[in-house]
């Protein structure tokens, strides 16, 4: 086995990884202030993939140009869905929220399915898409994966900073604690929770940009993206944005390599990663003790 | 002046009627303790207070208007701050992050991060720790100076020596002096009658939910705040 075999899957998949984070983000970030499961996370994220879709038709402009007008776009739309339909629904008992965030979830695609047809679509001749930089030794990286992980990376960064040194932050952290003390400090709950909501699909905006620039999709693809979501926060352990890339880096490591091996067993071997933290460290590789 | 009055209050949880018909005062400028057994509904009517408890309208006003149905990060902006029972600091964030954000609702005032350090110094050297490192003592520190950081015209504190050693209470108390110095009005919660009647200037008992004694503090005999407060 060349030294090329090993390294190639590796690299690439630590890379896919960087994709996996900007999926999973948006999700952590809604259970780590909320408390709160959005089951259409994937399905806003595809929503997001076919928003820029639109806009570069439309507009005629470079994908990277619509981002400027979709992630905005989802922002607000994330702010009046959770004063409108979530915040409502939001209490001690985490079902309405799953189950209102599953009819959307139904809602989302259905509507999707009837504008844009079960047809894959994509956007295409984008000389990014194609673009690779050599390493030498036959090793090559592809310039969009790297902008999709560069991206990954300065997300977590970016939003560790906002957690650590504002006002907003700390408000979020507060809320994430005890919501109630947190009313009585002055934070109106309902206006921040809107705000998380906002910040969660601002991040699948940029999530949804990337997908569509990367592959192809269709209207059903969401759920998939929930699943992977839902796993890279699993490994790398709840409540922590670096440890959610890492897991999503190592979800995207483990389908590499089983691609490698096998092009129907890649998927299988991410779920086989995920079962095997979850059975050997429960709290994820990289868990925040949470002090109580 | 009354500067928070409360009239023919009535609340509890669901069916769970906790208060009959309470009547109350608290004047600006002054300390006003409130006592009463176990469960009487001392908490329940400082949440009714803050809005965290929906009380009827017109029952509660604040500075002259009815603040019934006001949500609570809208009733520390007007000028009410609350020191809830058990302190309940925010974990994950440091003794200076919780007091900060009680400087959420921005109102201005005499109470900065400085002059809460000058009130409780202990606090100073221990700014970055996380808040479950300090003492008992510290920690109600922290709990009070993060409520001040909203510069509140009514500070509402729940049992802030629940748990305490008496020398710890006795610290804790000698701050009030410096906050009544600012304007401020208090209420304080309190089980003890003693320290209760020596630092106020108006005294209220509630027994099983009703207002059974209110006024200055020497108008009563120990008798008769003892005979308010366990019922005869
Ligand atoms: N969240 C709640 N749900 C239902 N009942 C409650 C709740 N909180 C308090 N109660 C009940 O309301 C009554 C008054 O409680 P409250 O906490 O106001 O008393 P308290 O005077 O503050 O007592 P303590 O001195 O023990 O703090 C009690 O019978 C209590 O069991
Ligand atoms: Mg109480």
């Amino acid at each position: 086995m060349s030294l090329f075999a090993v390294v190639d899957p590796v690299m690439q998949g630590l890379l896919l990884g960087g994709m996996y984070a900007l999926f999973a983000i948006g999700l952590s970030l809604s259970f780590g202030i909320m408390r709160m499961v959005n089951i259409a996370h994937g399905d806003i994220i595809v929503l997001a993939a076919y928003v820029t879709l639109v806009v570069v038709e439309t507009l005629a402009v470079n994908p990277f140009v619509a981002m400027i007008v979709v992630v905005p776009s989802l922002a607000a739309f994330g702010y009046v869905l959770q004063r409108v339909l979530l915040n409502p629904v939001l209490g001690d008992d985490i079902l309405p929220p799953l189950l209102v965030t599953f009819g959307l979830s139904v809602i989302i695609q259905n509507l999707l399915l009837a504008v844009f047809s079960a047809d894959p679509m994509g956007i295409h001749a984008d000389a990014v898409q194609t673009a690779s930089i050599g390493l030498g030794g036959g090793l090559a990286v592809g310039v969009l994966p790297l902008i999709i992980f560069a991206s990954a990376v300065a997300v977590v960064a970016g939003l560790e900073l906002l957690f650590a040194f504002t006002g907003l932050g700390r408000a979020f952290r507060a809320t994430s604690d005890n919501q109630t003390v947190a009313q009585l400090m002055g934070i109106d709950n309902r206006h921040l929770y809107a705000v998380a909501t906002a910040l969660a699909l601002a991040i699948s905006a940029i999530a949804g940009s990337f997908l569509a620039l990367r592959t192809t999709f269709v209207p059903t693809l969401g759920p998939s993206k929930l699943l992977v979501a839902f796993e890279a926060i699993i490994v790398g352990g709840m409540g922590s944005l670096w440890g959610t890339l890492a897991g999503a880096m190592l979800l995207g490591v483990a389908q590499s390599i089983g691609f490698r091996y096998n092009s129907g067993s890649g998927i299988l071997a991410g779920h086989f990663v995920f079962l095997a933290i979850l059975l050997v460290r429960p709290q994820g590789l990289f868990a925040r003790a949470r002090r109580s | 002046m009354s500067l928070c009055s409360v009239r023919r209050l009535s609340v509890g949880y669901g069916d769970f009627k906790v208060l009959f018909d309470i009547d109350l005062d608290i004047d600006e400028g002054q300390a006003m303790a409130m006592i009463g057994a176990n469960g009487a509904g001392k908490t329940t009517l400082l949440r009714a207070i803050t809005g965290l408890l929906k009380a009827p309208d017109d029952s509660i006003k604040f500075a002259g208007r009815p603040i019934a149905g006001t949500p609570p990060h809208a009733i520390v902006a007007l000028g009410v701050a609350m020191v809830p029972e058990g302190r309940c600091l925010f974990p994950s964030l440091s003794v200076e992050e919780n007091l900060l954000v009680g400087a959420h609702a921005k109102r201005r005032g005499p109470w900065t991060l400085q002059r809460v350090y000058d009130l409780f110094p202990a606090l100073l050297q221990r700014r970055r720790a996380p808040v479950e490192l300090l003492s008992g003592g510290q920690q109600q520190m922290v709990a009070i100076g993060r409520a001040l950081m909203s510069n509140p015209r009514l500070l509402l504190c729940d049992e802030v020596s629940l748990g305490l050693a008496p020398i710890v209470i006795k610290s804790i108390y000698c701050a009030f002096p410096a906050i009544l110095a600012e304007g401020t009005t208090i209420l304080v919660v309190e089980q003890d009658i003693g320290r209760a009647i020596a630092m106020a200037d108006t005294v209220t008992c509630l027994q099983e939910g009703k207002v059974t004694l209110a006024g200055p503090p020497k108008q009563f005999s120990r008798a008769d705040i003892t005979a308010a407060y366990f019922g005869r």
